[in-house]
């Protein structure tokens, strides 16, 4: 692995390091000189103050940063949820500007996965159940998505606690219930918000090995965001953010 | 995603009973006390009601309602009779009187004097006796209810004797008739016998009965008699409504009945909106969530009106049958106060219209929550 901190400050500042030089088949998301503001007049809230970034397949790319520095409105814009202030974002080779309403709901239905930090379950599913949900959205039959998500389940190993509601489950089993629901749809962009935050040091570990098995392969870029230092070696490269921008700390993997 | 909802709403049993228990309150006061409104209602037009061989009731012109008896002299009947249009008319006399059991109670009654040919005005339906019984000496026939309070914990049974007036009189007869708005006793006899009962007075002759010939329109025959005899000749129907509006108009009834009909959709809409919207509110994490995934805001209205819908139609329907079983109870119970009660189809469909306003309202704030959350919310 390689640390990337011989980048000029300058050049640096607001800008991902481009010697990772990803081509365009690569590069999963890209987003150009993206602002984000909150507020107006004197409550205005510079959140993101022109980044640039790409997010590659194939990787597990960490975003790291302490709190307020605008690592989840990063990844809020890079999934279509929030619409930048101002700059440029494509996603799976998609410009987002050129998607709207239901159209953007039904692409990020088809090619996104998420994974929160405090998991979002649906406490009156069962864990197979709420895995299956993303299909169920799509508008796969129940029977037959409950089948996906129990292969799911599987490969997170929790087949045996399948039929448990999320309230008889610990943290870290919720967190893999809801990693199988982030997949259960093979989406191609992965965003998990501090997935190890409500975590034991052990437990998060864990979680993190397991996105790191079951997640990563060529087709799908992943996109953690986390400040926990202790799973910083389990990502490929890691974007380090402050004050709204990309600072110069940069790993990544040989 | 109706599974889905479905899924959602039933998880928190407490809220989605909750839910269910305020709307099925709304409506089981709704319904109860609007039935029991419509109820009293038909009880005050009760001798109307009951009389259905007659197209046309004829009565002095100041006449305000059934009980408001403005006796006339016996010689308009001949009047009415000779109306072209008319097939057949007879009297009928309605008082109230004292009646005395041999046991020695005093009670209020309605005596009624039906036609003493045809017995016009005697009550539809018989348990013991015939009408013809009304010709035998004395004999008047009783209602059922007024049985039992006449005569309380005794076998029914005719022969019973009573005392009107200082006058013997004897059961030949008992009926069932709709209870009266009172719930006094209702005795029936023939018009010659009633007036003997009744306290002396110059005139005796409550209405007239009037029947319109085949092929006869009642409302216009009811016209030609008003303005032949200068008397107050009105429909069945046009009696039945003037009656219901007089009480209406000039007693608290409808206020009172009004203002807990108001309350039941005030506390029930406030218990089931305030529950639902707690519901959304505590679910508006995963709510986010499902926006996040490619749940469309559309979408997410159909689930939560369908959410609102399956609480109403269960609170409704537990609401409605609670309203009917209540009165089915009191009928078996043979209570008389509110016998002959039930839940007229008009009072579920306003229950149903409440109900659906109930959700409504409380879909809406729900709908305002869900609709402006923002899906980023969920990184937060």
């Amino acid at each position: 692995m390689v640390l990337h901190s011989e980048v000029p400050e300058d050049r640096a500042r607001g800008t991902e390091d481009h010697r990772s030089g990803s081509s365009a088949a690569e590069t999963a998301v890209y987003c150009r000189g993206v602002t984000k503001e909150f507020g107006t007049g004197e409550a205005k809230v510079r959140a993101l103050r022109g980044i640039d970034v790409h997010i590659p397949y194939g990787r597990m790319t960490l975003l790291v940063g302490p709190s307020g520095c605008g690592k989840t409105t990063l990844i809020s814009i890079m999934a279509g949820l929030l619409d930048p202030t101002a700059g440029e974002v494509s996603l799976l080779g998609c410009d987002l500007r050129s998607l709207s309403g239901s159209r953007l709901v039904q692409f990020r239905a088809e090619n996104i996965g998420f994974v929160f930090q405090q998991y979002n379950l649906l406490p009156s599913l069962t864990a197979v159940e709420n895995a299956a949900v993303p299909l169920i959205i799509r508008g796969v039959r129940r029977s037959l998505a409950i089948e996906r998500a129990m292969a799911l389940m599987t490969e997170v190993g929790l087949r045996e606690r399948a039929q448990a509601l999320p309230a008889q489950l610990s943290g870290g089993q919720q967190q893999r219930v809801a990693i199988a629901r982030a997949l259960v749809h093979e989406p191609r962009l992965l965003v998990c918000d501090e997935p190890t935050a409500a975590l034991d040091a052990q437990s998060g570990r864990t979680v993190m090995n397991l996105i790191r098995r079951v997640t990563v392969r060529s087709d799908r870029a992943v996109i953690v965001v986390t400040h926990d230092s202790r799973v910083f070696d389990l990502g490929d490269r890691i974007i380090a953010m402050s004050d709204g921008l990309i600072d110069n700390h940069q790993r990544e993997a040989p | 995603m109706n599974w889905l909802a479905w899924k959602m709403l039933t998880g928190d049993r407490t809220k989605y009973l909750g839910i269910v228990f305020g709307v099925a309150f709304g409506t089981l006061l709704i319904a109860q006390q609007a039935s029991i409104f419509v109820g009293l209602m038909r009880r005050t037009s009760s001798q109307i009601i009951d009389i259905t061989s007659a197209d046309i009731w004829v009565m002095d012109q100041r006449q305000r309602n059934v009980d408001d008896i403005r006796p006339m002299p016996d010689s308009r009947l001949g009047r009415v009779r000779g109306v072209t249009g008319v097939e057949w008319a007879v009297r009928l006399s309605k008082s109230m009187i004292r009646v005395r059991t041999l046991a020695g109670d005093f009670t209020q009654a309605i005596l009624v004097g039906v036609d003493d040919g045809s017995f016009t005005g005697a009550p539809l339906e018989m348990l013991q006796g015939q009408h013809s019984d009304l010709r035998r000496p004395d004999g008047v026939i009783l209602d059922f209810d007024g049985y039992r309070q006449l005569f309380p914990g005794e076998p029914v049974r005719v022969g019973r004797v009573l005392d009107m007036n200082d006058r013997r009189a004897v059961v030949v007869g008992i009926c069932r008739v709709t209870p009266p708005f009172q719930t006094f006793p209702v005795i029936y006899t023939r018009y010659s016998q009633a007036v003997q009962f009744m306290p002396p007075q110059r005139n005796t002759l409550s209405f007239i009965l009037a029947k319109a010939e085949p092929g006869r329109q009642p409302q216009e025959l009811s016209q030609r008699i008003s303005q032949q005899t200068g008397l107050k000749a009105l429909t069945w129907d046009e009696f039945f409504w003037l009656n219901i509006g007089y009480y209406i108009e000039n007693t608290g009834i409808p206020v009172n009945f009004g203002i807990t009909v108001t309350l039941g959709f005030i506390v029930g809409g406030a218990i089931a909106g305030q529950t639902f919207y707690l519901f959304t509110l505590e679910n508006l994490r995963q709510f986010g969530s499902l926006k996040a995934m490619g749940v469309t805001n559309l979408r997410l209205i159909g689930m939560i009106l369908l959410q609102a819908s399956i609480v109403g139609i269960m609170g409704y329907g537990i609401g409605l049958g609670a309203s009917a079983l209540f009165f089915e109870l009191t009928e078996r119970s043979g209570q008389a106060d509110l016998r002959g009660m039930w839940v007229p189809w008009q009072v579920a469909v306003i229950a149903a219209g409440a109900v659906g306003l109930i959700i409504v309202l409380s879909s809406l704030l729900s709908l305002r929550r869900v609709l402006v959350l923002e899906p980023a919310m969920v990184f937060r």
